[in-house]
């Protein structure tokens, strides 16, 4: 394969309002991408996939680039956050630890200084890192686009849960000239822990074979006196939650033999492929594996 | 495809250029400004021999286009020893390029640049590395000549206060 540093041409555009962007999405359609750090959007690019006539950088709107934490609320993260800024932020590390183990897991050092949280999520691949953490922590994405009261050109807002956010390999419930500005993440349970267990062909950030990422806290509503969520990466067409798996957890006591039931639910819920990172049976036994190990050490972080 | 005027200061010089939108950080690094020391290996932000910092953190310049380098601080590896010149020469290495060249950490010298960047960042944040933090600071440099080794022990040579006892990967080398 042939390096090719060169990228197809095209109109840079740094917008500076939302308006602005939505303007340029209605105005030019599939021609149009929106940039935010790039890391999948010039490779494809680069190779020929996409050939857009207008590249849109969103990253400088208001907000994008900021993290906000507050005990009320909890914690809000631009779009734009880079992996690196949102895994040494001190309020993520402090309140949210398995997001700053997840956005640390993403290829390398130099990438993570352009791969964003929300380009993460709204590439809408099944091995989305941030995926799984977004799901087991209930995040919910803050997308702005065209508002259909108010007529073109205006602006309007919406809020999706992360559950429903992710629909197929590359398809997000994004509609048409709409664009992702925050992830909202609520107040985590009181005596929360979380861990992101990524296996990958080797430790050099690769994209993963399998990504669990898994969440429990002590809840006097579940029978078992806890309830943990599990998010699953690489195993099927979306990043999703085993729920049968959740179930046996939050209705059977901790312990050896429910965590590894639950492991084997996790195990059934994937419908990988194969492909040139590993086979589907061999994502199917690391779920199995690495669902028990996440949950093993959620259950001693716990205390 | 429009052009754009920008101005981003290089190595402690101020630039100011006229560039087209698809040009890439690493091509106006290059080809506009002769700074050659910055390779091009993978143009797909998987092999680091493009690394430089911008505002001091290392990214693949091949993954960032130049306009959005307006405004910014860029530091090649001509930089790391005289970035008020641009000239680095052989009485002029910086502590840690002396290190590479005495660890024997260049074979081919094509990762150099890139490794040379991303540990420089990684000592300026970090002057007391682990192996395992160097490892993991250096994931994103590829290298096909030394198998890290040299390069590893280099980086441990020039971190602040190094054992003298070496203790680091190269212990017992013979130099």
């Amino acid at each position: 394969m042939l390096a090719r540093p060169g990228l197809p041409s095209f109109d840079y555009v740094a917008a500076g309002t939302p308006g602005e962007v939505i303007r340029l999405l209605e105005k030019h359609g599939e021609a149009a991408r929106l940039l935010m750090g790039g890391t999948d959007l010039f490779v494809r690019m680069r190779d020929g996939f996409i050939c857009p006539q207008v590249v849109v950088d969103v990253k400088h709107l208001p907000g994008m680039r900021d993290i906000l934490y507050d005990e009320r609320v909890g914690l809000t993260v631009g779009a734009a956050v880079t992996m690196n800024q949102v895994a040494r932020h001190p309020d993520v590390q402090a309140h949210y630890p398995l997001l700053a183990e997840a956005a640390n897991s993403v290829a390398s050092y130099q990438l993570r200084n352009r791969a964003t949280i929300g380009g993460n999520l709204c590439n809408g691949s099944p091995a989305a890192d941030i995926g799984p953490a977004a799901l087991v922590l209930e995040a919910r994405f803050v997308l702005h686009g065209p508002d259909p009261s108010t007529g073109s050109g205006q602006c309007g807002e919406r809020e999706v849960e992360a559950g429903e956010f992710f629909l197929g390999p590359g398809q997000t419930a994004l509609q048409a000239s709409e664009f992702m500005t925050a992830i909202r993440f609520p107040v985590p349970p009181a005596g929360s822990a979380g861990r992101y267990v990524k296996l990958g062909r080797n430790k050099a950030g690769d994209l993963s074979i399998a990504g669990v990422a898994v969440f429990g806290f002590p809840d006097g509503t579940a029978p078992s006196g806890y309830r943990f969520r599990i998010g699953l990466a690489s195993i099927a067409p979306v990043v999703l939650r085993p729920l049968e798996a959740e179930e046996v957890l939050a209705t059977s006591p901790p312990g050896d033999e429910t965590f590894t039931l639950a492991a084997e639910k996790a195990m059934e819920a994937a419908t990988p492929i194969d492909d040139v990172r590993a086979s589907a049976a061999y994502r199917k036994a690391m779920v199995r594996a690495l669902t028990l190990r996440g949950l093993w050490d959620v259950w001693e972080r716990m205390g | 495809m429009s052009n754009h005027s920008i101005s981003v200061t290089v190595n402690g010089f101020k630039e100011y250029l006229d560039v087209p939108s698809n040009m890439t950080l690493l091509e106006m690094l290059r080809e506009k400004l002769a700074l050659t020391g910055t390779k091009n290996g993978c143009a797909a932000g998987e092999c680091g021999a493009c690394t430089v910092l911008v505002d001091g953190e290392p990214l693949n310049s091949c993954m960032m286009l130049a306009v959005e380098a307006n405004g910014y601080e860029v530091t090649t590896v001509e930089g790391l020893a005289r970035p008020e010149t641009g000239q680095s020469t052989e009485d002029q290495l910086s502590p840690l390029q002396e290190a590479f060249v005495e660890h024997n950490a260049v074979q081919c010298g094509f990762c150099t640049p890139g490794m040379l960047i991303s540990a420089h960042a990684l000592l300026k944040r970090n002057p007391h590395p682990s192996e395992e933090e160097i490892r993991e600071a250096l994931v994103g440099n590829l290298c096909r000549c030394t198998g890290y080794l040299r390069i590893i022990g280099a980086v441990q040579a020039a971190a602040k206060d190094a054992p003298e006892t070496g203790t680091g990967i190269l212990k017992g080398d013979v130099k």
